[in-house]
């Protein structure tokens, strides 16, 4: 229940925060593809960058005259999504902070675990005492922003561990299942994608559009357990949960890879429908244009056309369109550690919550706040500096 | 093999995982010689200050007693027994030579004296201050002895003992400090599993078993099926759960006996539950011997009292009919004015015999205790209204509503019965909410606690049971037996009788004593 309201609390926030710029309306999504086009061949015709992505660095450096004004334009985009984080951050760590205190748990009771019942109740309250819990939740609140100053995050009062540490403990895994299914969910989306829009109207094509909607639909944590159903309980493929086998002692590189393929899968493709469906139209738009029918006429060979020409053309406003799909990255995260009981960050937050372990949740959800906001930032910037026109859209 | 395999399966379609991870192909991780205990719930902490296994079987750290399997104490860091003063407030001990911590470092008096006085700081947040509070200060006048200074006579501080010591200095969170006992911390991971390896400088000898996996799953079934599928080297079930492995070559169920009861706490100022012929009448009523075979598949024994018969301090005395007597209980009733209304239920001065009974709403056991009091309640003309609720919203109402309460220590009688029984806790928390008092139990159980003399002890505490069960302050209705599962028949498993709390303590106290069956 908790988790759920938390992370609802700062995600759609953070998808706001994202909207001014993000090209999350599908107009923006159009217009944005189609002028870069004139840009674009520009760069294979001139056949010197192999791969598709330094594209955007070349044509930067194309833009070379106006390099200095578009570091201000970057730095300008900096201070501006900073200038808003603040407001942001304090907003919804004081709404967490309200919303703790409003809860009907009492922390001491989950701290105390099977002893509480057991716990002479002057302890009870001398512990409540020491936690300041019985002071007001504005000073309260103060207290902890002003330890997160000086760097001092507490200790999680349900892990008996200073925050630091189980954040510490724990971001690693987080990090190498996210940024795995990050890179799984782009080359997947970019290929099926680019597959259904090559052939357009075909039988693949119907199954992928249809299967993206239909993924689009399911909730992650359903997808978790039916995976778990698929490949552990009816193959037996692969291991249900857990980082490691229950035998094992040590962490290992290729049982821990073993662990990693049901959540990180099932996380990437949980989240890969729209990155399909935009490369599809994206790439569908880009066939359609001159530049590739003229490529087509000159006899270049349909692989080249597609990737060189049509695919690459649609990548530029990708790379936004992924920085907005962050705040869903994060709620995936939290589900898919959960249901795989995979020892991350997220599935902290959740026993955080479960425990009315402030300490451990107010910083699980600043971090989570600040993953949301840094990703729509890196995508916005990167999107500036691959190309310059886009500055007016980015910086009202 | 089979995990290569499976890799190899799917390396196609997940290529670029397979690469990201080097060499996928090394092979399982031998679990080899790794015994793996499935346990029910994570550890709090590890650390014994912060109250991790006080009452021994922690496994990593050494206290200055043990306890033996039929609850004798006996000397672990201490050389010998220890000597307490005649007015009882001073008890030295003095430690045994050339014990080390796994760090290397020997276990010195400042040591014990660190471990007791970071427990004891308030600033520190010690959820098991509460039960060291008999100690005043403890020094350490040289480095071989300990000296405890207590504010009044406290005869179990002797049991008080078995806490882990840690070394001096050590942090009160994060990971576990190194401790002195048979196994040593090795690795934790968080929500999943904690790896222990045998200590071989362990002053009692080397464990036999030198690699121990304590793994978490808290469902009950996950537990069973994981000891089915071999993952799992011991485990502990409900009784239920664990039926489908008895009988079953290489595996042994123990059934070790416990003070761990259930029964129902009253709240003793409200009218139909303050009535004692209502309460005596209930535990007439309820047949227990049908509880025990039905909900506890066996694995228990009707309770009349706090102390568990399978103790030394149980007083014979203190017993009823497992069955019960329902015609006793109508009779009873009835004399004492309670008549049957029209629709069956009794009524005197115009007031319905009926109240209502709460349980955690998570714990099956308890609601299945529940329902079956109802059921027995009905049947002599009392209406009891179950309510589940979760013990944030039990514990305002358990001035006014009775509870299924679970307690019991085969330690000391003074163990949580001080707490329960005294009329300073009347309406103190969970200790004595229904507000029991009575100068007599308050005198013995003070007599109880400060005198040195065994013999009146044991007196106290038979008197005390007498009193507290014909004042029916409780209505007991069963001792849970705890059922173990431990896959071949390894030699030196010795159950004892276990407390309310078992974790690694339990059968598995000693699991550095075990010899592996091969």
């Amino acid at each position: 229940m908790k988790p759920a309201t938390s992370s609802g609390e700062h995600v759609p926030g953070g998808t706001e925060s994202g909207l001014p710029s993000a090209p999350g309306a599908p107009g923006l999504l159009r217009t944005v593809p189609a002028e870069p086009l004139g840009a674009v061949p520009a760069g294979p015709g001139v056949p010197g960058a192999p791969e598709p992505l330094p594209s955007p660095g070349g044509a930067g450096g194309g833009g070379r005259p106006s390099s200095g004004g578009l570091g201000a334009v970057v730095l300008r985009l900096v201070a501006w999504r900073l200038a808003f984080a603040v407001p942001l951050l304090i907003a919804v760590t004081a709404g967490m902070f309200a919303l703790a205190k409003a809860s009907p748990f009492d922390p001491v009771r989950q701290y105390l675990g099977d002893r509480a019942t057991v716990t002479d109740p002057e302890v009870v309250e001398r512990i409540r005492a020491n936690w300041g819990l019985d002071r007001p939740v504005l000073e309260q609140y103060a207290t902890w922003v002003g330890n997160l100053f000086r760097g001092d995050l507490g200790d999680s009062r349900s892990l008996h561990l200073p925050v630091t540490q189980v954040i510490a403990e724990r971001l690693p895994w987080t990090l190498l299942a996210t940024s795995a299914a990050i890179v799984l969910m782009l080359a997947g989306s970019l290929l099926v994608g680019t597959l259904a829009a090559w052939r357009e109207g075909s039988w693949a094509d119907r199954l992928i559009t249809g299967g993206a909607f239909a993924n689009e639909a399911a909730p992650v944590f359903w997808l978790g357990l039916l995976a778990v159903w698929v490949f552990s309980v009816q193959f037996g493929w692969l291991p249900a949960g857990g980082l490691t086998s229950a035998g094992s002692s040590t962490v290992e590189a290729g049982d821990v890879a073993a662990h990693m393929i049901l959540p990180v899968t099932v996380l990437a493709v949980s989240q890969s429908s729209w990155l399909v469906l935009y490369v599809r139209e994206s790439v569908i738009g880009t066939l359609r244009e001159d530049f590739v029918v003229g490529a087509r006429a000159r006899g270049l060979r349909e692989r080249t056309v597609v990737v060189r020409h049509a695919l690459r053309s649609a990548l530029l406003p990708f790379l936004t369109l992924l920085g907005a799909r962050v705040p869903e990255l994060v709620t995936g995260a939290i589900l898919v550690e959960t249901v795989f009981s995979w020892p991350g960050v997220a599935s902290a937050s959740v026993q955080a919550a479960l425990a009315v372990d402030f300490p451990l949740l107010a910083a699980l959800t600043l971090l989570g706040t600040l993953a949301v906001v840094c990703g729509n930032l890196l995508a916005d910037v990167a999107y500036t500096v691959a190309d310059p026109r886009v500055r007016t859209l980015g910086v009202g | 093999m089979r995990l290569a395999r499976r890799l190899a399966t799917l390396s196609a379609v997940f290529g670029l995982l397979t690469a990201a991870c080097s060499a996928p192909t090394t092979g399982t991780p031998a679990p080899g010689d790794a015994f793996v205990i499935g346990l029910s719930s994570e550890f709090d902490t590890l650390n014994p200050v912060m109250g991790y296994s006080p009452d021994g079987g922690s496994l990593i750290y050494e206290g200055l007693m043990s306890r033996e399997p039929d609850l004798s104490m006996k000397p672990a860091l201490a050389a010998t027994a220890p000597v307490t003063s005649a007015d009882g407030k001073t008890v030295t001990f003095t430690l045994r030579e050339g014990v080390k911590f796994h760090d290397g470092r020997p276990v010195t008096a400042a040591d014990v004296e660190y471990t007791y006085e970071a427990l004891l700081e308030e600033a520190n947040n010690s959820p098991i201050r509460g039960d060291y509070t008999a100690i005043e200060e403890v020094a350490a006048p040289d480095a071989k002895t300990v000296v405890f200074t207590l504010k009044h006579p406290y005869a179990p501080l002797v049991q008080r003992t078995t806490l882990g010591v840690v070394p001096k200095g050590s942090p009160l969170t994060g990971d576990p400090p190194p401790g002195a006992g048979p196994y040593r911390f090795v690795s934790r991971t968080p929500g999943d599993k904690i790896v222990l390896e045998g200590n071989r400088g362990y002053w009692a000898g080397a464990p036999a078993i030198t690699r121990l996996v304590l793994a978490f799953a808290e469902d009950d079934n996950v537990r069973a099926a994981r000891m089915s599928a071999g993952e799992f080297d011991a485990t502990i079930l409900p009784p239920k759960a664990a039926a489908r492995f008895d009988g079953q070559p290489d595996i042994t169920v123990h059934r070790v006996p416990s003070a761990d009861y259930r029964g129902i706490m009253f709240p003793l100022k409200q009218p139909v539950t303050g009535d004692r012929t209502i309460r005596r009448a209930l535990s007439l009523a309820i047949d227990r011997g049908a509880m025990v075979d039905t909900i506890l598949a066996g694995a228990g024994r009707p309770a009349f009292g706090p102390v568990s018969p399978d103790t030394a301090w149980h007083n014979p005395e203190v017993t009823g009919p497992a069955a019960g007597d329902p015609e006793a209980a109508r009779k009873l009733l009835q004399d004492a004015g309670w008549k049957a209304g029209d629709d069956g239920i009794r009524v005197k001065d115009g007031r319905r015999a009926e109240f209502s009974l709460m349980y955690p709403a998570g714990d099956t056991l308890r609601k299945e205790l529940a329902l079956a009091v109802a059921s027995d309640a009905r049947k002599v003309g009392v209406d009891v209204r179950l309510a589940g609720l979760d013990w944030d919203a039990i514990e305002p109402r358990m001035s006014e509503d009775a509870l299924i309460m679970g307690w019991g220590s085969p330690y000391d009688p003074d163990y949580v019965n001080y707490e329960l029984f005294h009329s300073a806790y009347a309406g103190k928390g969970f200790f004595n909410p229904g507000g029991y008092a009575n100068p007599k139990v308050d005198e013995l159980l003070e007599t109880g606690r400060a005198s040195g003399d065994e013999a009146v002890r044991r007196q106290v505490y038979r008197d005390f049971q007498k009193i507290v069960h014909d004042d029916e302050v409780w209505t007991y209705l069963v001792f849970l037996k705890h059922v173990y599962v431990i896959r071949g028949n390894p030699a030196g498993v010795r159950p004892g009788v276990d407390a309310h709390e078992h974790a690694t303590g339990g059968l598995f106290r000693d699991i550095h004593t075990w010899r592996p069956a091969s």
